[in-house]
């Protein structure tokens, strides 16, 4: 097992340094820099200013360098902000954005799971129509759509549900909901399918044949084996999430890192839109990386597996 | 019991060997690909998917000429109008008609899916095909390369590539989009194709050991490529409004076709400002379109998906 | 002999979005306390729907009871509601299935599999259950007890999971056991362990067993009566003795004759019975056996054959049994055809 670990690891280090230096090629192959969108400015300025950033070296020092810092944990300078690294931006938003995308995984995995199951125990009744239905919402509604819809209808009628803004944790809760609803939905479909297969299967007819109760039987054998395969989902579900994350800030109005990083795409702010996109991939991939470790602890059959039996 | 008189005995004669029938079959045989169909068409959601497909193909056509609006026509006299008889889904604040500029949009969205769909199953098919194919050693280096490149979260490579290339003054083309979405996308397919080969693999050299040579090319035909047509069509399908979604989100952020051509991301984020003066249909009807296409999608391959499972047949 | 199990015509029935399977047509046996009835046919003959059903263990749609009732210890279970069943199962009747492979869940031990009967039935204590289990498994003759409790099932082999759900439904000393083909998915070695753990259980703890297998090979040793079955209905039934030495039935005398046998010359050709059963969408009107019988007569296909009784254990379904028919043959036979 550790060597499998061990593997992961590094092909996860590989994964980050390709994003890393992908986002580097990308933000300097744009024509021109950054400071010439700006107004006119006397030359020596101009040449302090490149200067400052690095920007008159060639490009392979730039990229050393750069590598250099982001292995110590520095991101280096926003061009647009005066006051603070990037860094700083992302200690600032990253709480934030972690916050609302929390919450909404933790709605996501509570819920979704369970109308999963829900409908793949009550096949084609109602139950199975009516939750397959919210999930076909969920995944076919982007979330833009689900939290504007939110902020138009809810917000009108419960006035104690704050629109937007940031400050008290009410304010969280219409972004957690409208951010949860897609992961919540491809995790009901998927479990209701996984449910469905394992109720087909020959070891629930011999967990009822001794005589336990229908309760005991689902939750014990059936809900057991079918959550499995949606482990190895939440890699995924979690990539949504942050996505989905950008553009319920944007709605809603929240001062996270996603809104930071539309921000600085649309101020051609070089340093904070690599910073903020490695930071997300390191996140990112450490989840995946974390999913994976997970999955291989609950599942018996694969632990032993690999422990060379 | 009956006694003896109450059957006769020519009852008792040996019956002929014709008129038995040991090898009856009783049941027509079914065929697959139009089994498949039907199955499908008892499932009355995928239909409605299938239709709604339809005619958003054939709108997106024909939508934008039957308005009588150019999308880009901006009429100042016309500003933030309502749906009315004239503009029939309202106008933008330019005055440009909003019917008109949807259906462009619709055009452009179907447009993505299906070329990125296309990409996806091109690529994926040759990876997948040369990775089956190949001596293990390179199809496990391969498989690792797609396993990187898969575990890179597309849409901030989506993002960042749009970045650069609007910067260039033009607004995300068309292709630049596509190609960026596809850069990762693939690799499920090929992953599907790569499975499907190795099968074939087994079954390919148990045969071979049999019979001629020649016979590999049948059992290519007639058994590999009918049996992964289904889970491809189904992939296929459902990259489609993943695609599709993909490129409304970024429209949403602002990152998607220039002005004045809409996609229905834009459109939905050029609604957004209407939304606090009371102009819901600026945002609601973009909206209610990307979430119709995409459930369209959805439902046809969840369709798709049930209708080839041997196990789900009635 | 008193009476553990006694089915009297039972009809089972599948809905199907293409009309109604009779899968189960009406059939009738008993068994007696530690006896083993062997239920034996082709696949799809409705054994298994039979084994299942008794337990009622099938999916209540689309299966349904369209007559008939199966008496335990005198209670007629179709009377039963789900939760007095659930103190049956795995109590007084238990069931060990086919496939080893994909009976046991798998990311359960096997000894929390086995306790979960006994905390269940018998309201002890989980180091109370535990102690039982590995005194269960140490019965079946699974080695290291102490140790394998701990273990999941992909850690042993198809044979020893087989114990394991011996075990498993032994563990609350039931008193009817009912093995669904219990040897058809293991080797032909570790099938003759099978069946001898089997009676050597039955003879310590006094269970009753039906066998139900489509392996006539198998029967001979293991089985007080033999039960033929064939697309729904009971053909024939009898002491095992009888059902071998004299056979009544076409189909059974045909079954016999299909099992390979170590004193048969190398150029006899394997004997086998042409066709296949008819479809139980339309089940025929006369004896089921009619397509594919070579002594079919012209009352076979359409009439049923009602049971005739050859001594107090032996019966059999078939006109042949019938006075004309004997009478008929003789005459024949008389006048050299």
């Amino acid at each position: 097992m550790r060597k499998y670990l061990l593997k992961r690891f590094l092909l996860s280090l590989l994964t980050i340094w390709i994003i890393i230096t992908t986002t580097f090629i990308l933000m300097h192959s744009v024509p021109g820099n950054p400071f010439r969108t700006e107004s006119k400015m006397p030359k020596v300025v101009y040449q302090n200013l490149l200067r400052k950033y690095g920007l008159d070296k060639p490009l392979g020092e730039q990229y050393i360098i750069y590598l250099g810092k982001i292995v110590r944990g520095d991101f280096g300078d926003s061009m647009k902000s005066r006051v603070e690294t990037v860094n700083d931006m992302i200690k600032r938003g990253f709480p934030v954005s972690a916050f609302i995308g929390l919450q909404a995984l933790i709605i996501a995995i509570t819920f979704g799971p369970a109308l999963g199951a829900i409908a793949a125990l009550n096949q084609n009744k109602w139950p199975d129509y009516f939750s397959m239905v919210i999930a076909i919402l969920g995944i076919s509604v982007p979330s833009f759509i689900m939290g504007t819809a939110f902020i138009q209808f809810l917000a009108k009628n419960i006035s104690w549900l704050p629109i937007g803004g940031w400050g008290t944790y009410s304010h969280s809760i219409l972004p957690s909901v409208a951010l949860a609803f897609m992961p919540l939905a491809q995790l009901a479909r998927f479990m209701r399918s996984s449910m469905l297969e394992v109720l087909g299967q020959d070891y629930i007819k011999t967990a009822t044949s001794k005589g336990i109760t229908r309760a005991a039987v689902v939750l014990k054998h059936a809900v057991r084996n079918a959550i499995l395969p949606v482990v190895s989902m939440l890699g995924t579900i979690a990539t949504n999430l942050l996505v989905g994350s950008f553009v319920i800030e944007k709605i809603f109005g929240i001062p996270g890192l996603g809104m930071f990083f539309i921000l600085s795409i649309g101020n051609r702010d070089y340093p904070l839109i690599m910073g903020t996109t490695i930071f997300y991939s390191i996140v990112l991939i450490s989840m995946l990386l974390f999913v994976d470790i997970a999955y291989m602890l609950i599942d018996p059959r694969i632990k032993l597996v690999k422990e060379g039996r | 019991m009956k006694t003896e008189l109450d059957y006769s005995p020519e009852l008792f004669q040996i019956a002929s060997r014709e008129d038995r029938n040991a090898e009856k079959i009783r049941r027509p045989s079914i065929k697959y690909w139009p089994d498949v169909w039907r199955r499908l068409k008892m499932n009355k959601l995928a239909m409605t998917g299938l239709t709604l497909i339809c005619i958003f193909a054939v709108m997106a056509f024909a939508g934008v000429h039957i308005s009588g609006f150019k999308y880009f026509e901006q009429d100042y006299s016309m500003i933030n109008l309502h749906p009315d008889s004239v503009h029939w889904f309202g106008t933008d604040e330019l005055g440009r008609d909003l019917f008109t500029r949807v259906w462009f949009g619709v055009r452009y969205s179907l447009f993505i899916g299906v070329m990125a769909a296309f990409i996806d199953f091109s690529i994926g098919v040759l990876y997948g095909g040369i990775a089956g194919i190949t001596s293990r050693r390179i199809d496990a280096v391969m498989m690792r390369i797609a396993e990187v490149v898969y575990s890179i979260p597309y849409m901030l490579v989506v993002i960042l590539i749009s970045v650069v290339f609007t910067q260039a003054g033009q607004g995300s083309s068309m292709f630049v989009l596509i190609f960026s979405l596809s850069l990762t996308d693939w690799v499920p397919m090929a992953i599907l194709v790569r499975g499907q080969v190795l099968q074939l693999k087994e079954s390919e050299y148990a045969l071979a050991s049999e019979s001629l040579g020649a016979d590999k090319s049948w059992i290519l035909r007639k058994h590999i490529i009918p049996n992964s047509l289904g889970p491809i069509l189904v992939n296929i399908t459902l990259t489609i409004p993943r695609a599709i979604f993909a490129e409304a989100t970024l429209g949403f952020l602002g990152l998607g076709l220039q002005a004045p051509k809409s996609s229905l991301g834009t459109l939905a984020n050029d609604g957004l400002r209407g939304l606090p003066v009371g102009l819901t249909y600026q945002i609601f009807i973009p909206a209610l379109f990307i979430s119709l296409i995409m459930f369209a999608f959805n439902v046809l391959g969840d369709g798709f998906r049930d209708a080839l499972d041997p196990r789900l047949r009635k | 002999m008193e009476k553990v199990l006694e089915v009297k015509d039972l009809r089972i029935s599948f809905q199907t979005f293409f009309g109604e399977v009779e899968a189960v047509r009406g059939i009738t046996f008993d068994v007696g306390k530690k006896e083993t009835v062997a239920i034996v046919g082709e696949s799809g003959c409705g054994k298994s729907v039979t084994a299942s059903g008794i337990m009622q263990l099938l999916p209540m749609p689309p299966a349904f009871f369209k007559g008939g009732e199966i008496f335990f210890n005198g209670e007629n279970l179709l009377n039963k509601t789900e939760k007095q069943m659930q103190g049956i199962r795995g109590n007084k009747i238990s069931m060990v299935f086919q496939d080893p492979m994909t009976s046991l869940n798998p990311t359960m031990k096997i000894g929390k599999q086995i306790v979960e009967g006994l905390v269940k039935h018998r309201n002890m204590s989980r180091g109370e259950a535990t102690a039982k289990a590995i005194e269960m498994l140490d019965l079946v003759a699974v080695p290291q007890p102490e140790r394998r409790i701990n273990q999941y099932p992909h850690e042993f082999s198809g044979g020893m999971r087989q114990r394991v759900m011996i075990a498993l439904a032994m563990v609350c000393n039931p008193q009817l056991l009912i093995a669904d083909e219990p040897t058809t998915a293991l080797d032909v070695t570790v099938q003759a362990q099978i069946l001898e753990l089997m009676n050597k259980l039955q003879d310590q703890l006094g269970m009753s067993i039906i066998l139900i297998t489509h392996d006539l090979g198998i029967v001979a040793d293991v089985s007080d009566r033999v039960v033929v079955m064939y697309a729904g209905q009971i053909l024939e039934v009898g002491l095992t003795e009888e059902i071998y030495a004299s056979p009544k039935h076409p189909y059974t005398r045909k079954l016999l004759a299909s099992v390979p046998r170590l004193d048969m010359s190398r150029e006899e050709p394997l004997y086998s019975i042409d066709g296949t059963p008819p479809d139980l969408y339309v089940p025929p009107k006369g004896c089921s056996f009619y397509d594919r019988c070579t002594e079919a007569m012209k009352i076979c296909k359409d009439q049923m054959p009602e049971l005739y009784g050859h001594s107090i254990t032996h019966q059999s379904r078939c006109w042949l049994n019938h006075p004309m028919a004997q009478r008929i043959n003789s005459a024949n036979r008389s006048e050299g055809r």
